[in-house]
């Protein structure tokens, strides 16, 4: 890239000038405060620079949408946050949002409609395939990661909850690689553990924990790199990789940051 | 004297309807315990899945053999329905074989299908008593299914197989009787009965006569026994599937049913005009689930369908890792407290009010606190039932009745009020990330 500065552009900023982006980048607590996640945040940023797409992003305004407050059972807490999202998604007149976080689509997408808000919602996973398809990214051929291994783990959130479960691979076939799949995948694959607010406790006494099952799965693939597309499983699987001492050799990397590799960004 | 056999008959189906009657009303009732639920949009969709997912046992071709053995059992169980028909007419009527001399040669190739059924039955339940046994295939165990439940899939094996020999039996002595004795219409050979022949050969015609009937006898009452049997085991899956695929949820998988009570609550805490905000509000129940009134009684009915295959429980992260959890269990303890309720109800005893709950007493905290909510159980369940709104609805409970949810998740919550992530991190520092754009090489 050049030396040119990058600046994300937020709605208040774009609203003042009088312009209203294409697309809201939903960024999630994951995107915007956890350190590993913030750099997926970052590819996905330069991706959206790089096409030139008229995006914004809500910035101090985003807050988390309640899905873990849901699925823990705090359902009162859910829905403040989500009526007080909805107002500020209308308050500037958002038709369309791409995230990076499953949970948040899942959630932006399926559960606010009941509550007043609705939007084109997009997982981030089906934007780079929809740039892919346009020709916008990828298919260079020979890139860097032209004929390395690499194996999906399917997020229960894109999959068995929303029935995504080509996107994401078709974004790995852009690069060249070679796709893996796990013993368990797509309507079968294997949760890392973190779902249903799992992410925000210790684990129920057992025998072991959910990532490791997940994490020898992945390794047994022989694959280099582990793709994902969910701060959570990127998180249990990290861990994963961690605790089996493979952190030299195995890598575990989120869909955009592959594409953003690939293109050099 | 003449008429005695039919009067019997008579009483016989009389008293098995009745009881079968009483049962149904009761299952019926039990299932209604639960509130109501809005499952009845989308009557296209809703009647396709029915096609696909139970009549035509879509998802259980996920695991090939399991789904062949079980298909012949299925295909036996509707096709060998078709000759009680005759079997109660002639019970009724007094006649034998009333339907052979109007069909005449196609009467012998209907039972010849019914008795290709019949061995495939056999077969299918023998290959099924091995799985189980001998081989031990591991989703049929598990602390859920210790005593009744390992003896009732027993037993519902044992007793196909008791049944399908009954007709094979019956029909072999048929065959020796045709010619003897006016009664019995003449028919062709029927093709696996006639195996059995030599056993039965040499017999005197009215000891032929009297295996015949025995074995006729024995087939129909033990039909109807085994119908009356079914409502109190999991077998009752075999009618509760229909329904209950009819009853699926048809959102994605994801979407977590709304609570419009909290939504008319928290809108007038947010100075939102709530929607029928004039109406006094309706009486709040309980939020989320203590017991089986408070589920939707599409959850009670899924409980009712359930077969105790284990597939679900089989998929389930926490249960492959060794947690409490078992979603099966869930299914099964709802069942088991529904049951319950219903049987003191019946006695006219305390019903919901006997001191005891679903969750406390059938289920506990540590299993509903294990779900990842990641729907693998959802996914694998061969006719859609749904373990995991029934865990969603009891966290619910305990969340906001109780204020008892693990320690974490109350911090999580905590931040969430206060800072608006599940992390502690200062709201203002969210948008800090876009400072490191530019710090970074390339």
């Amino acid at each position: 890239m050049s030396d040119q500065q990058l600046t994300v552009p937020t709605m208040a900023e774009m609203t003042a000038k009088g312009e209203s982006p294409e697309v809201l980048f939903w960024v999630g607590c994951a995107g915007s405060f956890d350190d590993r996640y913030k750099k997926v945040t970052l590819a996905f940023i330069k991706i959206l620079n790089k096409v030139g797409i008229s995006y914004a992003v809500l910035g101090e305004e985003e807050a988390c949408t309640g899905d873990p407050a849901r699925r823990a059972g705090n359902e009162f807490l859910f829905q403040m946050q989500a009526m007080s999202n909805i107002q500020v998604l209308d308050g500037y007149n958002v038709k369309k949002i791409v995230t990076a976080c499953p949970h948040c689509f899942n959630t932006l997408k399926n559960e606010y409609p009941e509550l007043g808000g609705n939007y084109e919602v997009i997982h981030h996973s089906t934007f780079l395939q929809q740039l892919i398809n346009e020709g916008k990214v990828g298919l260079k051929g020979g890139g860097e990661f032209k004929g390395k291994k690499i194996t999906y783990h399917d997020s229960c959130y894109l999959g068995r909850a929303n029935n995504i479960y080509d996107a994401p691979r078709e974004v790995l076939e852009a690069l060249d690689a070679e796709l893996v799949e796990m013993k368990r995948c797509r309507t079968k694959g294997l949760c890392c553990g973190a779902g249903g607010a799992q992410m925000f406790k210790d684990a129920e006494a057992g025998d072991k924990e959910v990532n490791i099952e997940r994490t020898e799965e992945a390794l047994e693939t022989g694959a280099n790199i582990i793709a994902a597309g969910c701060p959570f499983c990127m998180t249990m699987m990290r861990d994963g990789v961690k605790s089996k001492n493979k952190e030299d050799s195995v890598e575990v990397m989120d869909l955009a940051e592959l594409i953003a590799k690939n293109e050099g960004l | 004297m003449e008429f005695l056999p039919q009067i019997a008959f008579l009483i016989i189906v009389a008293i098995a309807s009745f009881f079968l009657f009483k049962r149904i009303t009761r299952i019926r009732k039990n299932i209604f315990l639960g509130k109501p639920s809005g499952r009845t949009d989308r009557p296209s969709e809703r009647w396709k899945t029915m096609l696909l997912v139970a009549f035509g046992q879509q998802k259980m071709f996920k695991r090939v053999v399991p789904a062949f053995l079980h298909f012949l059992i299925y295909a036996g169980f509707l096709v060998i329905n078709l000759e009680v028909l005759e079997f109660v007419i002639d019970g009724l009527a007094g006649t034998h074989r009333i339907f052979a001399p109007f069909l005449g040669d196609f009467y012998t190739v209907l039972i010849n299908v019914f008795e290709f059924l019949a061995v495939a039955v056999l077969f299918s339940c023998v290959a099924f008593l091995v799985r189980r046994n001998i081989m031990k295939v591991k989703r049929f165990s598990g602390e859920e299914m210790r005593k009744w439940p390992t003896l009732d899939a027993n037993l519902i094996l044992v007793i196909e197989i008791v049944l399908m020999f009954a007709i094979l039996t019956m029909n072999a002595t048929d065959m020796l009787i045709q010619g003897q004795d006016d009664h019995y219409a003449q028919t062709s050979t029927f093709f696996f009965s006639s195996f059995l022949v030599p056993l039965f050969e040499g017999m005197s015609v009215s000891t032929l006569i009297f295996v015949e009937r025995f074995a006729w006898w024995f087939h129909i009452v033990g039909i109807l026994g085994f119908a009356i049997y079914v409502t109190y085991s999991k077998h009752l899956h075999i009618a509760m599937a229909f329904p209950n695929t009819w009853y699926s949820n048809l959102e994605e998988k994801g979407k977590i049913e709304n609570m419009p009570v909290v939504t008319n609550e928290v809108k007038m805490m947010l100075g939102m005009q709530a929607e029928g905000s004039n109406e006094p509000p309706a009486e709040i129940a309980r939020f989320g689930a203590k017991d089986v009134n408070d589920l939707s009684w599409v959850n009670i009915m899924n409980a009712y369908s359930c077969t105790e295959c284990g597939r679900c429980t089989s998929q389930c992260p926490a249960n492959m890792t060794g947690k409490k959890l078992s979603p099966r269990k869930i299914m099964m303890a709802t069942r088991d407290r529904a049951e319950e309720v219903g049987a003191s109800l019946e006695k006219g005893g305390k019903g919901l009010e006997d001191g005891k709950s679903l969750l406390g007493d059938y289920i506990t905290k540590e299993e509903i606190n294990a779900c990842t909510s990641c729907n693998a159980c959802v996914e694998a369940c061969p006719i859609n039932i749904d373990p995991l709104a029934i865990i969603l609805e009891m966290r619910r409970y305990v969340s906001m009745e109780e204020s008892a949810a693990p320690a974490s998740w109350n911090g999580m919550f905590q931040n969430i009020e206060t800072s608006f992530s599940p992390w502690k991190f200062a709201p203002t520092d969210r948008f800090k990330w876009a400072e490191d754009l530019n710090k970074e090489s390339k």
